[in-house]
Formats: C-alpha cells, structure tokens, sequence
C-alpha cells in the first residue's frame, strides 16, 4: 500500500461485510415465509423483514463504494484523502445512523416509498453524509493527478449524491411521486452506479493485468458513454404504466434494450485486457470476482433486463416474480460482485497480510455465484408460469402463488447456499491460507 | 472498436453525449408532468382525504407486500385497481365497507396461508384509504393491468 489513507477503507469494508451477511439472512427469513407463511407472522412480518433486505443491501454497497473510493482514489491521485478525520466521521454517522435505521423497522418506524423507507432523519443523515464524502474525494481528486477512473468514480459518485434528492420529494398525486421517485432508483442502479462500477473495474484490471492505462481508459469512457446514452432515456421501461404517456413505451423499449451494450463492452473488454496482460498477479481469487462480476452482471442486468424490457411483454410480465429475478442476478453480478472484487483485492493490503487464504475465497466466489443463479432460475420459471396464469388466463393472484409454490422451495435452498457463500467469504477474508506467496503491491 | 479515437475525443464524446441525453430526459419529464396532472390523474379531486389515504398507505408500508401499478413487492395482491375489484366503482360505500371488512378480518391465522398483519386502522384511516383507492383506480395507467377483474 502506498498511501497511509488507503487505510481509511478498512472499516468501511469491514462493515459492508458484516451488514452483507445481516442482508443475506433477511433474504433466508423472507424466503422462508415465502413457504412457511405463519412463520414470525405477529413478530415480523413480511413487509418489514423485506424492508430489512433491501435496505441493509443499498447501504452495504454504498458503504462498498466509500471504501473502495478511499482505497483507489490515492492511488489514482498519487496523494492522500484530503481529511481522512472527515472520513472517519461519515464511517460512525452512516454505520450507526443505519443500524438504527434497521433497528426501527422491527418497531415499525419507518416510512413508505418502496427502498426509500429511512425514517426523514436517516435521509437527512445521508445527505450531510454524501456531501462530506463529495467535499473529501472532490478535494483530493482536484488536488491530485486527474485519471480517467478517478473523473469518472467522482462523477458517479456526484451523481448519486444529487439523485438523492428527490427521495425528499413525495407529491400527493401517486404517478408524479412515482415518475419522480424512478429519479432516484432508476438512475442510481441503471445510471450512475455504473460509473462507480466502470471506475473501480478499471482500476482492478489495471492493478492486476498491468495493461496500459491509455487503453483501458478509452474503453471505459466508451462504456460509462454506452451505459448513460441508454440509460436515461432507458428510465422510460419504468414508465409504460404509471399514468405517464404512451410515447414512452416506444422510446423507453428502445432505449433499455439498448442498456444491454455496456455489459457487453464490459464483458468483451475485462476479457480482452486479461488475455492482454503480460503480468501475472498473485491474487487470482480477485481476478475471479472481477470477470464473474462483468459475466454476471451482463446476464443479470443486460439479458434478464431486455427479457422483460420490451414494452408489449412487460404488459403481461409487469409486477411478477420475472421482477424478482432479474433484480436478484443484476443487483448480485454487478454491485455485490464489484464490491467483493474490491475487498478480495484490497484486503490483503490493509492488512498487511502476504499469505492470503484464496482458495476458500474462490470456493465462496462459486458456491454464492451458484446460489444466486440458481435462484434467478427458479424465480424465472415461477415468473413466467404466474405471468401466463395470472395475466393471460386471469386467475387470482393467491390461486396462482399455490401454483408456483414448488419454485418457492427451490429458491430458499438457493438462498441457503448462498448465505453459507457469504460467511465462507468473510471467514476467507479473515483467515490465512496455505498460500504462501506474496501479493505484489 | 475504437481503435482511431483518442481517450480525449472519448471522454469528451462521454460528457457531451451525457449532457444531451440528460436534457432530453428532463425534457420528456416535463411534458409527462404536465401530461399526469392535466390529463391522465384527475387532480380536481385530490382531496385531502385522498392524500391522507397515501400516507396511511405508506405508514403501514403496504407496498412491502403489495404492488400497486406493478411496483412493489410481489408477495400479496396488486392494488392499483382493488377499488373496484370491490365494487367500489358501482357502489362507493360498499366498497368502502367491504376493504374496511376485509382489513379487519386481518390477521386470518389460517395455517399455511399469507398473513396480513393487523393494521388497527381508524375508521378515518379507513375512509381516507378508501379515497385513495378510489382516486387511483381511475388514473389512465394505459390499460394495465390486463385482466384487472380476476386481480
């Protein structure tokens, strides 16, 4: 490590890991509902459990990309974090205000947006929380070396900070607040996290493969280029039956179809610059989650996405467990994968640590990655069933769930598998290997 | 692919063509805010009991279970058009009865069957959710969903 404020990632990758596994376990229990409907039924039903699973997973990923941006932007740079006592601030006021953030909803507080329940305070909190983050990375990056990767984390990053805004802006009329609230979602996950991801799997290729910067970062202007000229006009998938205009169903079907291209280029480029590399990097385990990350993500957010994107099929599949399934192997292949790529290659460093337990962290890399397809799977041909019985033959919804009831079994051993990925993946991180090579800086 | 072009010449495709997006976007936004309010929503009768009937929509955090125009969870039944899955659209106070019946008969306990929670609504909490069913299920939501009386 070459920076003293690199450091500042640990505690962040640290408590992503640990709300991670808080997260899966949600999922288990929700999952379990799914075929024990009387479980916890009283105590925590399955709105708040749910509330719990989403909300522990946008803020462990955002926790993520705060660590990884404290860890490569130095590098990047060729400085240190502007105020690493700013940084230590945001860690307590984001970790504590989220835990109880969570701790509320099993006391039912909250409010009633769909990923956007944080009590008024926490979203207030998440504000001044981005606005230190942006002043600290904005500082360095304008004091320090401008790299592609570096303008493009930054700008991501901004953007997220700004979208947030309108999670403050809940108008009375319920398609307005739905239009307005796509501001925030859609662009967020369809949008500038994908510059935050572009950034960071440019860093890592370039650290693990030594390929030139220049090549890598034309490409990377091209794919955050592909992935924003689609995905604006591409919010338009969201907005064929809210009580917005028909025209979108054209221009909205044209233009996420189109959002499939940057995966593609991420996927073509990730493999094409390792087959490029003339280094030969000790940590293959992170060179793993770095193309099972553009692999998955393409199949989860580009071809589960256009499944179901086209407007005259999203009029039947609209609201149906096709839904679930493409946002489980999207949000996994691209963010969840990303970030265990960052900590898989950072960790090492932060803790000084040569030998390196790699090879149960490529045993959790396929048993999680199974896990998660296999769910996506499940939830396919649950979805495709219930879009055919529900929606074309019009039976009732509850007749239909009885119905797909077998995919709900199915899915929570997918869901068991992966939980027991995921704590195999922090004890890896946390123990020593038999490997006793050294992990070149 | 883009073997003639520079990281310069990219980069600067990247912002310019992001900003001409962008415009387009908040352009169409405002056309379809304009289109919500005066044509497809019929905001002269957004009463406050309607706007009520939205917040206890969301202090209960029904769209955790429910969807409502297909956004939400997937775990219990759209609502987008329940008002008139109960009548509600032929006889106002029936359906307001009939949501208010069904809600209270909550939790049902059956075994193996999907739980609602007791929400211990008001009767005002009741009527203002009512309202706003019924406000809802007439916004043009494009003819979704396709069979809305089997819903």
């Amino acid at each position: 490590m070459k920076y003293q404020t690199q450091k500042l990632a640990y505690p962040y990758f640290i408590a992503a890991m640990g709300l991670f596994v808080a997260q899966v376990l949600g999922g288990v229990i929700a999952g379990t509902i799914y075929v024990f409907p009387n479980f916890l039924s009283e105590l925590l039903p399955f709105n708040i459990i749910r509330m719990i699973h989403t909300n522990t997973l946008i803020v462990w990923l955002l926790i993520g990309f705060f660590g990884a941006a404290y860890f490569l932007l130095p590098e990047e740079t060729e400085t240190e974090i502007h105020s690493p006592k700013l940084a230590w601030i945001q860690f307590w006021m984001f970790l504590l205000g989220a835990a109880a953030t969570v701790v509320g909803y099993l006391f039912h507080i909250h409010e009633g947006r769909e990923f956007l329940e944080q009590p008024l305070w926490f979203k207030i909190d998440i504000v001044i929380i981005a606005l230190m983050f942006m002043y600290n990375i904005s500082m360095t990056l304008y004091k320090g070396k401008k790299t592609a990767v570096g303008i493009i984390l930054v700008t991501g990053l901004w953007g997220l900070t700004v979208f947030f805004l309108f999670a403050f802006y809940n108008p009375d009329n319920l398609s307005l607040d739905k239009m307005y609230w796509w501001y925030v979602i859609h662009l967020w996950v369809e949008g500038v996290w994908e510059l935050i991801l572009a950034a960071i799997l440019g860093f890592l290729l370039i650290k693990i493969t030594g390929v030139d910067r220049e090549v890598i970062e034309k490409w990377l202007y091209v794919i955050v280029g592909l992935a924003l000229f689609s995905g604006l006009l591409g919010t338009g998938h969201h907005y064929y039956w809210i009580g917005t205009p028909g025209y979108w169903q054209w221009l909205g079907s044209i233009f996420s179809a189109l959002e499939v291209f940057p995966f593609l280029a991420m996927v073509i480029f990730s493999f094409y610059v390792v087959k490029k590399s003339s280094r030969n990097h000790p940590n293959k385990a992170a060179l793993l989650w770095v193309l099972g990350c553009t692999v998955l993500s393409f199949f989860g957010a580009g071809v589960w996405g256009f499944m179901h994107t086209l407007a005259p099929i999203n009029y039947y599949s609209h609201g149906t467990q096709i839904t679930a399934s493409h946002g489980h192997l999207a949000f996994y292949g691209a963010y969840v994968m990303i970030n265990l790529a960052i900590i898989t290659y950072a960790m090492p460093h932060l803790r000084g640590q040569q030998p390196y337990n790699q090879t149960l962290n490529m045993w959790s890399f396929w048993i999680t990655s199974s896990g998660m397809c296999f769910m996506t799977f499940t939830l396919t041909a649950a979805g495709v069933l219930q879009t055919h019985l529900q929606r074309v033959l019009g039976m009732d919804f509850m007749e239909v769930q009885e119905q797909i009831a077998l995919f709900y079994w199915m899915r929570l051993g997918a869901g068991i598998m992966v939980v027991v990925g995921v704590i195999l993946f922090v004890y890896a991180t946390f123990s020593r290997g038999k490997e006793e090579q050294a992990i070149a800086s | 692919m883009s073997e003639g072009m520079t990281k310069t010449a990219a980069r600067n495709i990247f912002f310019g063509g992001t900003i001409f997006f962008f415009v387009i976007f908040v352009s169409l936004t405002v056309q379809s805010h304009l289109y919500i309010v005066n044509e497809s929503t019929d905001t002269a009768t957004l009463t406050e009991s309607v706007a009520r009937g939205k917040r206890v929509w969301e202090k209960h955090s029904c769209i955790n279970c429910h969807t409502i125009f297909g956004e939400g969870a997937y775990f219990a039944p759209e609502l987008g058009k329940v008002w008139i899955k109960f009548g509600g659209d032929e006889d106002a106070e029936a359906g307001a009865e009939g949501l208010k019946a069904w809600m209270e008969a909550m939790p049902t306990g059956i075994e193996g069957r999907r739980q609602m929670p007791q929400f211990n609504l008001t009767d005002r909490d009741h009527a203002d959710l009512a309202a706003f069913f019924e406000w809802i299920s007439r916004i043009d939501t494009q003819n979704w969903p396709p069979t809305p009386d089997d819903e």
